[in-house]
């Protein structure tokens, strides 16, 4: 490991920088109790303060991974106050709606590639529907959802999806014309049909194109959940314990769950980063 | 009765380009007879390749008549009437050698026992019978090459059209494949249009040497080779064979003296 150095010289850095920015941002704080109870702080004794309030403006790096501690390792997994919980309510809702959106994502692009009428009419609105504010749509989806008696994973899957379907829907077209022209030639001169052209060679061809759309895909359902959580009402999830956090002004919470949410985004695309290698290099598309 | 495989009556074939219309293809005359080896050769941009994709229905003329075993090119088309083989072979990297011969055979319903059968019997012809199972980046780009004509060969087409096959190979793996290229010929008897701009390699391989020229594209000699069918290499350093390359030679200096 090479890399190791370096990383860890930046991990270090951010640290420090998070370290002087908690003294620093906590401090006014800290003064002012001290200036009503009149008492002088010392330099060590003040910076202990800033650095483990309970509201902290801005939690210290070690009070956040105790709070992620606590939340992960320290609950029942069954609790409302487990981290594993809240993120796994989360983590269900993003695979639905992420399997969703690249369902939707690849049917829209075979038929873009393969209609005319599609390919002209298509792009517009699936741009014009990501130029929308998420933040506006997702309360509509939740309460339109709601009013039908529909509550729960869907809904948020939905608005997963309606985030992670147009990264696959841009990479597939573009996939899905990647084979050139001497191949497409060549099934012409084969008489191959249309369907037979696009599972023995678009399809294939289209496989890099595919993952990395994936990649982006899959992050942007976890954002699109977790926007979904948001609304008033969600009592779980990692954007409900956002949302309760940012209430009660328990600003060590919500910097648990943002850590969580990161964790569970970065696992995701690590998984399907592996998933691509594999199945690229078994296909002999890894060069 | 068709005594010719190939026959062209007048053909123009005319690209509308945004600077204007292109005549790739002007007033083109030409019959093959059945196991005829047809070379084209002609500077770039004499549509020598257009007229071989004309033959393959892979486009359309513009003007004339242009049939390909008695029916028009797109019947021959959709009747598997070609085996067509480009400059880079263009093999699936996901699939083995086998599974890229198999490839045509599978699109064209071939039963599976047949599919080996002929897999393995085409595969031996280009000698490279054991690497079935390999996948294209472990063979080098001859053999890669002869796979691509092994996968032209597969359905059993009469006409076998080559567009510069050996054109991005070295000079020593094109001779190797030249020679089995005319051994396979022999073999099998199949027609063969074959499209070069090397005068050794057209009078090496012909029966028939079409001579073409650029502005507009059109044929400005056909030249019957009296060559021997059974020609080793060193035939390239007999008389007949060098008086032939000047003859070769000679028409496409006519064919450039027009512009």
């Amino acid at each position: 490991m090479r890399n190791t150095l370096p990383v860890l010289t930046v991990l270090l850095a951010v640290v420090a920088i998070w370290y002087v920015a908690a003294i620093g941002m906590n401090s006014t704080w800290v003064r002012d109790q001290a200036a009503r109870s009149e008492t002088v702080l010392g330099m060590g004794e003040f910076v202990r303060q800033t650095l483990s309030l309970d509201r902290p403006v801005l939690p210290a790096p070690h009070q956040v991974a105790a709070g992620l501690w606590d939340g992960v390792f320290g609950q029942k997994i069954t609790s409302k106050r487990s981290l594993v919980w809240h993120g796994w309510i989360t983590l269900s809702a993003t695979l639905a709606g992420f399997a969703i959106g690249s369902l939707a994502g690849i049917g829209l692009a075979v038929g873009i590639v393969h209609d005319r009428a599609m390919n002209q009419s298509v792009m517009p609105w699936a741009v014009a529907s990501q130029t929308v504010p998420i933040l506006a749509i997702a309360p509509m989806v939740i309460v339109v959802f709601a009013s039908a008696g529909i509550t729960g994973l869907l809904p948020k899957a939905i608005i997963a999806a309606w985030l992670s379907f147009f990264p696959v829907l841009v990479g597939m077209v573009k996939g899905l014309r990647t084979a050139d022209a001497m191949q497409l030639d060549l099934m012409r001169s084969w008489n191959a049909s249309r369907s037979q052209v696009f599972w023995r060679l678009r399809l294939p061809s289209s496989m890099p194109y595919l993952f990395a759309s994936l990649k982006v895909a899959v992050a942007a359902a976890l954002v699109g959940t977790i926007v979904g959580e948001l609304p008033a009402g969600a009592s779980a999830g990692l954007g409900a314990r956002l949302l309760s956090g940012s209430y009660y002004g328990q600003t060590v919470q919500i910097w648990a769950a943002l850590f969580v949410a990161a964790a569970l985004a970065a696992g995701l695309v690590f998984l399907i980063g592996w998933i691509e290698r594999l199945a690229l290099r078994r296909m002999g598309l890894a060069r | 009765m068709t005594a010719y495989v190939i026959t062209a009556d007048q053909i123009d074939l005319t690209f509308q380009t945004a600077d204007g219309p292109v005549h790739a293809l002007k007033g083109v005359d030409l019959t093959i007879n059945q196991g005829d080896f047809v070379s084209f050769i002609g500077p770039s941009g004499c549509g020598k390749t257009t007229l071989l994709r004309a033959i393959a229905a892979l486009e359309a003329p513009t003007a004339g008549r242009l049939s390909v075993n008695g029916m028009d090119p797109d019947a021959a088309r959709r009747a598997r009437a070609y085996g067509y083989v480009f400059q880079a072979p263009g093999l699936y990297p996901w699939r083995t050698i086998a599974g890229n011969v198999g490839l045509p055979l599978e699109i064209m319903g071939f039963a599976k026992a047949d599919r080996a059968a002929r897999i393995a019997r085409v595969l031996d012809l280009v000698d490279l019978a054991g690497f079935g199972g390999k996948y294209p980046w472990q063979l080098s780009g001859g053999m890669q090459q002869r796979a691509s004509i092994a996968r032209a060969l597969a359905f059993d087409a009469d006409i076998l059209l080559m567009d510069e096959p050996f054109g991005a190979l070295d000079e020593i793996v094109r001779d190797r494949l030249n020679e089995a290229l005319l051994e396979l010929w022999r073999k099998t008897g199949k027609t063969i249009g074959f499209v070069t701009h090397s005068i050794p390699e057209a009078v090496y391989l012909s029966t028939k040497i079409v001579v073409m020229s650029p502005r507009p594209g059109r044929i400005t000699k056909v030249i019957d080779s009296p060559l021997p069918t059974q020609r080793p290499l060193d035939i390239r350093d007999t008389p007949e064979f060098i008086a032939l390359a000047h003859e070769v030679r000679e028409g496409l200096r006519e064919g450039h003296s027009y512009d």
